[in-house]
């Protein structure tokens, strides 16, 4: 019922120009992804041009409908992507600085080198990476029974 | 009078299955030689945006408006899963320091 090719050019061709610029994004993330060296990096070419690309899809599906129910859907979605992706992205960084990943070689800056678990071959070591609260008792309760020197 | 445009309209569909196909496959890759878990948490995550993307295409293609919602229910359960994932790391790594720290 829907005639989406051949009556309307001007929608046509913003349809396909936005799928086109969603498609190259995407692909761009998935390039991104399996080619960069790091986790943190991975994440950066994952999550922004993952949801960039997506969100131009979604445009694309809302400026092709032209309908109020379908437009109103498409822009939702988009809200909640945009809303749900740096949480999870958030997450996963945490939770991979944490429990001790490997950061890449020529890393610039990593504030909290010291108190980060070097990258063991079991792939955790010593509670060094446990939360703030929780480290010094951890480092008391250990040399309690010597005599403090 | 309309084939450019239907031109253009087909071919752009064509082309972005294609690269997002190509993308998913790419992502795939990095799922299976991931060196660390939460490598492969990325890569479904990115995973699951590309399933949001296809869907949304697919809508474009077949003109059937029920793939949108489709698509957002795809975009909840992904985030519901990274979260999970991620919480899951997160705590089994705190667990296992905790007790190698009794070990000691």
């Amino acid at each position: 019922m829907i005639d989406l090719l051949g009556d309307q050019p001007v929608v046509d061709v913003l349809t396909g120009l936005l799928l086109l610029a969603g498609a190259a994004f995407t692909f761009i993330a998935g390039l991104g992804v399996l080619r960069l060296p790091d986790i943190m990096i991975r994440m950066h070419a994952s999550t922004k041009a993952g949801t960039l690309g997506t969100g131009l899809i979604l445009l694309a599906v809302a400026v092709s409908y032209g309908t109020l129910s379908e437009a109103s859907r498409a822009i939702a979605a988009i809200i909640f992507l945009l809303i749900t992706a740096p949480v999870a992205a958030h997450m996963i960084g945490r939770a991979a600085y944490r429990s001790g990943v490997p950061l890449w070689d020529r890393t610039v800056v990593d504030e909290f080198r010291d108190r980060r678990p070097l990258p063991a071959p079991t792939g955790d070591d010593s509670g060094v990476s446990l939360p703030a609260g929780s480290e010094h008792p951890a480092e008391v309760r250990t040399p309690a029974p010597k005599p403090p020197s | 009078m309309n084939t450019i445009t239907h031109i253009i309209g087909s071919w752009s569909v064509g082309v972005a299955i294609t690269l997002i196909v190509v993308a998913m496959i790419l992502a795939f890759i990095r799922l299976v030689v991931g060196p660390s878990l939460p490598d492969r948490i990325v890569a479904l995550d990115l995973i699951t945006y590309l399933a949001v993307a296809f869907m949304g295409v697919f809508a474009v293609l077949s003109g059937h408006s029920a793939f949108l919602d489709v698509a957002i229910v795809v975009a909840l359960l992904g985030f519901l899963a990274t979260v999970a994932f991620a919480r899951y790391v997160e705590r089994s790594h705190a667990r296992t320091s905790i007790s190698e720290d009794r070990d000691d």
